[in-house]
């Protein structure tokens, strides 16, 4: 990923391209660098917040890489983490006070998990790997695909826990009404939902899965040791 | 480059500029938003407070039309405030029951019981038929606070219906406790015994909460930490509630 190329280089080059695609396939932040796994714990049991928390962090991510892309020539390196740290924080603050304001269900609906953006290790991996070293242009690409490939993912995980541990998609019923005394659909057959879905280890399995399929199919991404 | 960008006083300078330039616009964001950040929080606890007396969607009542429609039911000033013994409680007149927080009341370590206010909202706006009485509770779920209206029939004794809601719990688990099957469960079960008693609320496991109008309620499966603190949220308020309504009663 060199920076800095002559001026002239049309905005959708196949490099460009490269940036969006690359991270929604074989360098994944999730399932290949392995980074923001804590967030595909917490906000994967149903598949409105999983959307919601990947619109969240997109905002972020891109707006995140487009100011430290601004501010690259100016940032002292000595504190540089700080000042990548400060820019996100500011940005997630921005996106909870104007979801709270405008969007309050939703909003309370997602908590404290807004906060945990700051955390994600993807957008101050981008920041510093990328960000730092690349004009505005690339570096918002960087951040639309980083964001995609981690949405992805996310929503791909949730809709598995969703789906066996609810029953439900987007929160509409599936297999019939589970509730004890009222089942219809597959639960009068016996079926049930499986509660291990719901709790955090099975997320690990899932995204654990996910990796083996990914490197199944494409030997390349397996690592030597 | 002319400065120096890598020297103390520019490292110093761009983090001044930095945080100044940052913290401007945090604070005219927030201030900005402000009023409409209050009107949300406002409109959501009178939502929470109707929709334990009224199915506020067949009713039609939306963030939209809250402001509007709460008057209907509710008047603030019927509402009291009730001290930890469930007495009348000598307050400031300014503190209107609406505006007591108690989620902040009970986190406070430093306030005594004797201080704390117990708010008690009386609907006989002109869409009640009769005097519906709706009680605030507040306790602590597994993650984070857990909260809650509960709205008694004119008996002052039998539960109309509830609506609890949560901060942080476990989504498909203790989230459940603001869905309308485990909300549902609360419905005709009596606070008190012919006696005058305080009947304590039991959250089970074993299905035996099944019975409706009893003091057992079934428990969510995996959520087990939030039930018990509804459980524990729902007793400790109703015992004090119970005595203002029973003084009322014997009068």
């Amino acid at each position: 990923m060199s920076a800095d190329n002559n001026t002239s280089e049309p905005l959708f080059s196949k490099k460009n391209k490269m940036l969006i695609t690359d991270p929604l396939t074989d360098n994944n932040p999730v399932t290949i660098q392995v980074l923001g796994i804590c967030s595909a714990l917490a906000i994967t049991v149903q598949v409105s917040q999983a959307i919601v928390m990947s619109l969240s962090v997109l905002f972020v991510i891109i707006m995140g890489n487009l100011i430290v892309s601004l501010l690259r020539n100016l940032i002292p390196s000595r504190i540089r983490i700080i000042v990548q740290l400060l820019v996100v924080a500011s940005l997630v603050i921005i996106v909870d006070q104007v979801l709270a304001a405008f969007l309050p269900d939703l909003s309370a609906k997602l908590s404290v998990f807004v906060g945990l953006i700051i955390t994600n290790c993807i957008i101050m991996g981008r920041l510093e790997a990328f960000a730092m070293a690349n004009k505005p242009w690339p570096s918002i690409l960087d951040g639309l695909g980083n964001g995609l490939g981690y949405g992805a993912i996310l929503i791909l995980v949730a809709v598995f826990r969703e789906l066996f541990g609810s029953g439900t998609l987007m929160g509409i019923p599936i297999f019939g009404n589970s509730l004890p005394g009222e089942e219809s659909g597959l639960y009068t057959i016996g079926y049930q939902n499986n509660n291990l879905m719901i709790l955090p280890p099975m997320a690990l399995i899932i995204t654990g899965v996910i990796i083996w399929v990914q490197r199944a199919r494409n030997k390349a991404l397996i690592e030597e040791h | 480059m002319a400065i120096n960008k890598e020297s103390t006083s520019f490292t110093f300078g761009f983090a001044i500029v930095l945080v100044s330039v940052l913290g401007l616009i945090l604070a005219t964001l927030s201030e900005g938003l402000k009023e409409r950040t209050k009107d949300n929080i406002k409109i959501k606890k009178q939502l929470d407070i109707l929709s334990a007396m009224i199915d506020i969607e067949k009713e039609g009542i939306t963030r939209d039309n809250a402001e509007d429609e709460f008057p209907n039911y509710i008047n603030l000033e019927d509402a009291i405030i009730l001290n930890h013994k469930g007495e009348l409680k000598k307050t400031d007149e300014s503190l209107e029951a609406f505006d007591v927080d108690i989620k902040k009341e009970n986190r406070d370590k430093t306030l005594s019981n004797e201080d704390k206010n117990y708010p008690l909202f009386i609907a006989k706006g002109k869409k009640v038929d009769k005097t519906k009485y709706i009680i605030p509770v507040v306790g602590k779920g597994l993650w984070g606070p857990i909260w809650g209206y509960i709205c008694l029939k004119e008996d002052m004794n039998t539960i109309l219906g509830v609506s609890f809601d949560h901060k942080t719990e476990t989504p498909g688990l203790g989230a459940e406790i603001n869905k309308a099957f485990f909300m549902d469960r609360w419905k005709d079960s009596k606070i008190m015994d012919e006696q005058g008693a305080f009947v304590k609320y039991e959250v089970v496991k074993d299905n035996s909460g099944a019975i409706k109008g009893d003091s057992k309620i079934d428990g969510i499966t995996g959520g087990t930490i939030t039930s018990k603190g509804v459980e524990e949220m729902v007793n400790r308020s109703l015992k004090i509630y119970s005595n203002y309504f029973r003084n009322l009663n014997s009068k």
